[in-house]
């Protein structure tokens, strides 16, 4: 076996549920909100972009494209008509509505599409792989990291160099006084949800074009992407992709091994940091 | 001058209709218990499932409704309770019976380490990480391969049948095995029912019970007075864990088949459970009740539906959720008054003489 070789794999794969993790990262740092359909959202976006791959024969990444504004109208108006209604300090309210609506998102899926898996077709990109020194490397997975690295810098400057990021952070820090300089809160926090949808659809893309999908998968991607927040701390981007790259290293290390114990393998190196290191390895959030 | 009179202030914590109240419930009970005497066997088995799951939304509605622990991973302790009551009756050869209690006793040892993670997560993150170890304990446990791995295993032919009490049954009340165990296990579920939601209610009427609704309602404030939440959390964390391994361990006893995917399963022994009690009325005892009944009539009226049913479910939960917070029970009590578990502590004035002390 070639260790070189899954080490690379696994940070790959990282990148990946680093982009499951952003968007949550991103709704937890300026809500303090977990949203529990976060992986149910995942699916249904994927769903989406297989909609309009097999309805309209489009590509999918210009139905990726086309998917964005959709799926940020859908993160909006989910955040402007009800999530806000949940906001406070009582922290049941919001966690029990997110999870019945994760409920509600599986099996409306499950209704309108059936248990049968699905993928993404991606043409020859499937396969295509170019060499790196002695390391063959899939255009996919390659493309995912990519992907997952520029939207943490994407995230990283509307949250620090924009007038819309000042918005968040001042909402964040402190909601009722961000409200008496004229921000509107909620209008904030439907952004940030739209934002974050959108990087779902992002993640959505590559989680439907590297291997199949069913209904049922959403709450094993909330789980991979809150262990990827937690790992690397709370408030911090580049936190999120180290612990999804941990995250994804586990896991191809533990199936290198043995197969069964890739998930497990996942879990307990969530679970080791959190014994050593139980506030993250990059903290930034007091939380 | 010195001659202040006190009026005479009593706690009490009754309402309106309590006596009624207590009567019913022991109605209820005398009846649930004499009902294998005359119901047909279906409706004993529908007892059964409506029973177990109330001890398990009770235990939930503890942690949730009363602790502040809102925990997405109960089914740890469903599954790992069960498992336990498979390897002693599997491998250990050990009466069924006793081997429920060794259930309850394992997952009330798997709590305390499983508290130790937890316990460093919060709020939301404490939900999500009390789903992690629940992933954990089933990838775990789906390694055992002499529980049959992955795909799971039944309880040896007989055992059940052989089980202590079961022949006790079998006699008093003219009936063959499998309906005697149905009974024998209605029966179990039933004290098990009663002994939580007595043990939940003492608990919540005593100091600690006082001491967890302060906690809940200002943590700051509770520990300035000296309850120390963590301790009392801890508690209600471990006890939870022992009443809903019991429990576990009591479905999979009469159910005889068991595989990882079913005893941890969310939708069974969480979503469900969650859903009870929101419904019903989180943070009362009488919550839970309401919100089974309402379960049980749902699930009848929707079973051929599948999965609109649980997606009807959880609009309804999101619903009560935003607009009625307290569930149904919530709104009733609200507007009479009426509790029939009352664990409100209410100050009332016994003797109002008042003492001319001169305007002092």
């Amino acid at each position: 076996m070639n260790w070189a070789d899954t080490i690379i794999q696994g940070i790959l794969l990282g990148g990946l549920y680093a982009l499951f993790a952003a968007g949550l990262s991103l709704v937890f740092g300026i809500m303090r909100l977990v949203n529990l359909a976060h992986g149910d959202l995942i699916v249904l976006a994927a769903f989406l972009i297989l909609l309009l791959v097999t309805a309209l024969g489009l590509n999918p990444f210009v139905a990726t494209i086309v998917a964005l504004p959709i799926m940020f109208g859908i993160g909006w108006a989910l955040q402007y008509l009800v999530l806000n209604r949940t906001l406070g300090d009582d922290i049941l309210p919001p966690l029990l509505v997110t999870f019945g609506l994760s409920v509600v998102i599986q099996n409306g899926l499950l209704e309108g599409f059936s248990a049968d898996s699905r993928r993404i077709s991606a043409g020859s990109l499937e396969t295509a792989s170019i060499q790196v020194g002695p390391f063959s490397i899939g255009t996919m997975p390659l493309l995912t990291f990519l992907s997952a690295v520029a939207v943490i810098v994407a995230l990283n400057a509307v949250f620090y160099r924009t007038s819309l990021g000042r918005a968040f952070r001042a909402t964040s820090d402190d909601r009722v006084t961000a409200g008496l300089m004229g921000i509107r809160s909620e209008r904030i926090f439907a952004t940030a949800t739209g934002i974050a949808m959108m990087v779902v659809t992002i993640a959505s893309l590559y989680l439907g074009t590297r291997a199949n999908f069913d209904p049922t998968q959403g709450p094993a991607r909330l789980i991979y992407a809150f262990e990827a927040v937690i790992i690397g701390g709370l408030g911090s981007f580049w936190g999120t992709l180290a612990g999804g790259i941990i995250m994804g290293v586990a896991q191809t290390l533990g199936a290198a091994i043995n197969p069964e114990w890739q998930i497990l393998a996942g879990h307990i190196a969530f679970l080791l940091v959190l014994l050593v290191r139980p506030r993250g390895l990059f903290p930034r959030a007091v939380d | 001058m010195t001659d202040h009179v006190f009026p005479n202030w009593t706690v009490s914590t009754r309402t309106r209709g309590t006596s009624f109240a207590t009567l019913l419930i022991a109605g209820a009970i005398v009846l649930a218990f004499v009902a294998p005497f005359f119901a047909p066997r279906a409706v004993i088995q529908d007892l059964f499932f409506i029973l177990t799951m109330l001890v398990l939304a009770q235990c939930w509605n503890l942690l949730a409704g009363y602790a502040g622990l809102v925990s997405v991973g109960q089914q740890a302790f469903v599954g790992f309770g069960a498992y336990a009551m498979f390897a002693a009756v599997s491998l250990l050869g050990i009466d069924p019976l006793i081997a429920i209690a060794v259930g309850g006793l394992a997952a009330l040892i798997l709590s305390v380490p499983t508290a130790f993670f937890v316990f460093r997560l919060h709020g939301a993150y404490f939900a999500i990480g009390t789903w992690v170890i629940a992933e954990v304990v089933r990838l775990s446990l789906a390694q055992w391969k002499a529980l049959g791995g992955g795909t799971g295993t039944s309880l040896p032919s007989g055992a059940t049948r052989d089980m202590f009490g079961v022949r006790l049954v079998a006699d008093l009340l003219h009936v063959r095995g499998p309906q005697a165990t149905d009974i024998f296990c209605y029966w179990l579920a039933l004290i098990l029912a009663i002994l939580t939601i007595g043990f939940i209610y003492r608990l919540l009427r005593s100091k600690q019970g006082l001491g967890l609704a302060a906690v809940r309602d200002n943590r700051e404030a509770a520990r300035s007075v000296g309850v120390d939440p963590l301790w009392t959390k801890s508690l209600v964390y471990l006890v939870a864990a022992f009443v809903t391994g019991l429990a576990g361990a009591l479905i999979y006893v009469q159910k005889a088949r068991i595989s990882p995917d079913a005893a941890f399963s969310v939708p069974d022994w969480t979503a469900y459970v969650i859903f009870i009690v929101v419904i019903g009325g989180i943070g009362t005892i009488e919550g839970p009740i309401v919100g089974v009944i309402i379960f049980y009539v749902l699930q009848n009226l929707l079973a051929d539906y599948g999965t609109i049913y649980l997606l009807f479910l959880g609009l309804l939960g999101i619903l009560i959720m935003l607009f009625a917070p307290r569930g149904l029970w919530g709104l009733f009590a609200d507007r009479s008054g009426i509790q029939l578990f009352p664990i409100r502590r209410i100050l009332a004035a016994k003797t109002l003489t008042r003492h001319d002390t001169g305007g002092a």
